[in-house]
């Protein structure tokens, strides 16, 4: 039986001369660069943010003291040694873990969101500047693109996309224990309830979002006829999938004011004002 | 109106520059519409290549003011006119003259795709059954008119020349995913994606997408469902181990690698073509 290597190679010919004016870096007028740096500044300081507050290791919940239950959804699961009292619930599981809990937390998120089609775009055209922008020339005198290691890993977006739903069911249970306002009523909605919602909320779109998802869901099958579930599936996950990006955004935003406000009320710089 | 400048390239093989052309504007022109007018006046011998002057043939694919458009189908209304408006030829493809280009390379990669291997007639007369679902995913990618800017913009081969020779690029994964998806297709080209076609390579920064006058997603809907059926087919032990126990199989990378018809030199109709072109203005 043939292999194939035993195809023949792709003919062509390289190396023919091209038009146009040689070394022009790109002959766009419009503003190419704006969206890579807009990109390039908000990616940044998200990642100088979650950093920052990755090795705070404090101020990451608001417990029975200020009557409120919530968590940063940096720090959550919080399921170490190292935990504050009570933001663990009764899920201690990793004694032994005595850094900062948040590096367990974000591990999966950072994967999913890394390894995301839509962020791929987005750092390989403002960090990696390949391309910085469309007909504008890339960085790099050689390219290889995914096929080799590290980028090679990219394949693994749909792993992290099934324990991205395992966080973001944790981080939902965080946002419903958020309606409990211990000593302050019992239960109610304040302002960091809604946060915390309106953070799962968007995760939760963000990752049904997903291309992977859209895959698994049933982007798989070639007879829909044969699968109408799957078809069903997919024909949901399909115009959510148009909105990746935005819900991408939306959720990341989302998620570091979550865990600013968390952590201004936990600090006792803010109250966390009851709305009923 | 005021007069309008087009900087045009003018050249070919051997060297070539921009050239000024300054006409009056005429309210509702397109770019194509400006170059047919340099050609009946100052310069007759510009070549330009169009066919249907209505977005449909994908011939007069083109850099205008440095993004790979149709000239048929950019407004003049829609562009700066206070600097000169600037043509260059696509960039990827060789320069045949002024702003025609050799596209033979796509051509090339066309012959290389496995054909659709039809599954065995549903009815006893040969005949298949399909449903509206089962045909509707691939309208969209069936809408190519082969302009090629998606191609041109690409820079997978637009800056990494050597990348052409293992690189099928975004129009053929067009292709690739209509016939992978297609419902009574059995061919499975997935491993000759990744190991020959260059899957790998395109890092999704969608400028394809972004270009494609027939809004095409190509990205999302060919290009990434491509990689997550590779995905399956190679990296994945969760997908290999359910094809496994549920016997699932299409044919085997070998059997469809063999099927590409590589034999053919891609490039002899179009060389006939250029030397049918006057070498020089």
């Amino acid at each position: 039986m043939s292999t194939i290597e035993d195809a023949k190679p792709v003919p062509v010919t390289l190396g023919g001369v091209r038009g146009g004016p040689a070394g022009a870096r790109t002959l766009r007028r419009d503003p190419w660069w704006r969206s890579p740096t807009i990109t390039f500044v908000f990616l940044t300081a998200f990642v100088v943010y979650s950093a920052w507050a990755v090795f705070q290791n404090a101020d990451y919940y608001v417990g029975i003291a200020q009557h409120r239950d919530l968590i940063s959804p940096f720090y959550s699961p919080c399921i170490m040694g190292s935990c504050v009292a009570g933001a663990h619930g009764t899920f201690l599981v990793l004694h032994w873990w005595t850094i900062t809990p948040a590096l367990f937390a974000l591990s999966v998120p950072a994967g999913f969101r890394s390894t995301c089609y839509y962020y791929r775009k987005a750092y390989y055209r403002s960090f990696w500047q390949s391309p910085p922008g469309c007909a504008v020339a890339d960085g790099h005198a050689r390219y290889s693109g995914e096929t080799r290691f590290p980028l090679i890993l990219q394949n693994l977006h749909r792993y992290f996309w099934v324990l991205a739903l395992v966080w973001n069911v944790i981080l939902t249970i965080d946002a419903v224990m958020a309606f409990r306002l211990p000593g302050d009523g019992g239960i109610g909605v304040s302002v960091g309830t809604l946060v915390l919602v309106a953070n799962a909320t968007l995760l939760w779109l963000y990752s049904l979002s997903c291309h992977a998802c859209r895959h698994l869901c049933g982007g798989h099958v070639d007879q829909f006829s044969k699968a109408p579930i799957r078809h069903r599936l997919w024909k949901i996950a399909t115009p959510l999938n148009e909105r990746h990006m935005q819900f991408a955004w939306a959720s990341l935003i989302m998620v570091a004011l979550a865990d600013l406000y968390v952590r201004l009320v936990a600090a006792g710089w803010i109250h966390d004002p009851k709305l009923f | 109106m005021p007069d309008v400048t087009m900087r045009i390239w003018r050249g070919d093989s051997t060297g070539g520059d921009f050239t000024n052309y300054t006409m009056p504007a005429v309210e509702g022109e397109v770019v194509l519409d400006m170059v047919h007018r340099i050609q009946a006046g100052p310069a007759p011998d510009l070549a330009c290549r169009w066919n249907c002057k209505a977005g449909k043939c994908g011939s007069c694919s083109a850099e205008i003011n440095g993004m790979p458009r149709l000239m048929c189908m950019t407004r003049m209304e829609d562009l700066p006119t206070e600097e000169p408006v600037i043509i260059a030829p696509m960039k990827t493809f060789p320069i045949i003259r002024d702003l025609v280009t050799d596209v033979s390379f796509n051509y090339a990669m066309a012959r290389q795709l496995p054909p659709l291997a039809l599954r065995p007639a549903d009815g006893p007369d040969g005949t298949y059954r399909m449903q509206q679902m089962d045909v509707e995913r691939g309208q969209e990618l069936r809408k190519c008119i082969e302009c090629f800017l998606c191609m041109n913009v690409c820079h997978v081969i637009r800056d990494h020349e050597e990348n052409k020779a293992h690189y099928a690029g975004p129009r053929m994964f067009i292709r690739y995913m209509e016939l992978e998806s297609h419902p009574l297709d059995t061919n499975d080209r997935r491993e000759l994606l990744r190991q020959r076609m260059g899957l790998g390579l395109c890092n999704i920064t969608k400028c394809c997408t972004e270009v494609c006058p027939e809004h095409i997603k190509i990205t999302d809907n060919a290009i990434i469902p491509l990689k997550e059926r590779v995905v399956s087919g190679s990296y994945d032990p969760v997908a290999w181990l359910g094809r496994k126990i549920l016997r699932r199989t299409k044919r085997s990378a070998a059997e469809a690698a063999a099927d590409a018809p590589a034999q053919h030199t891609p490039t002899s109709e179009d060389r006939l073509e250029r030397q049918t072109v006057p070498a020089t203005r």
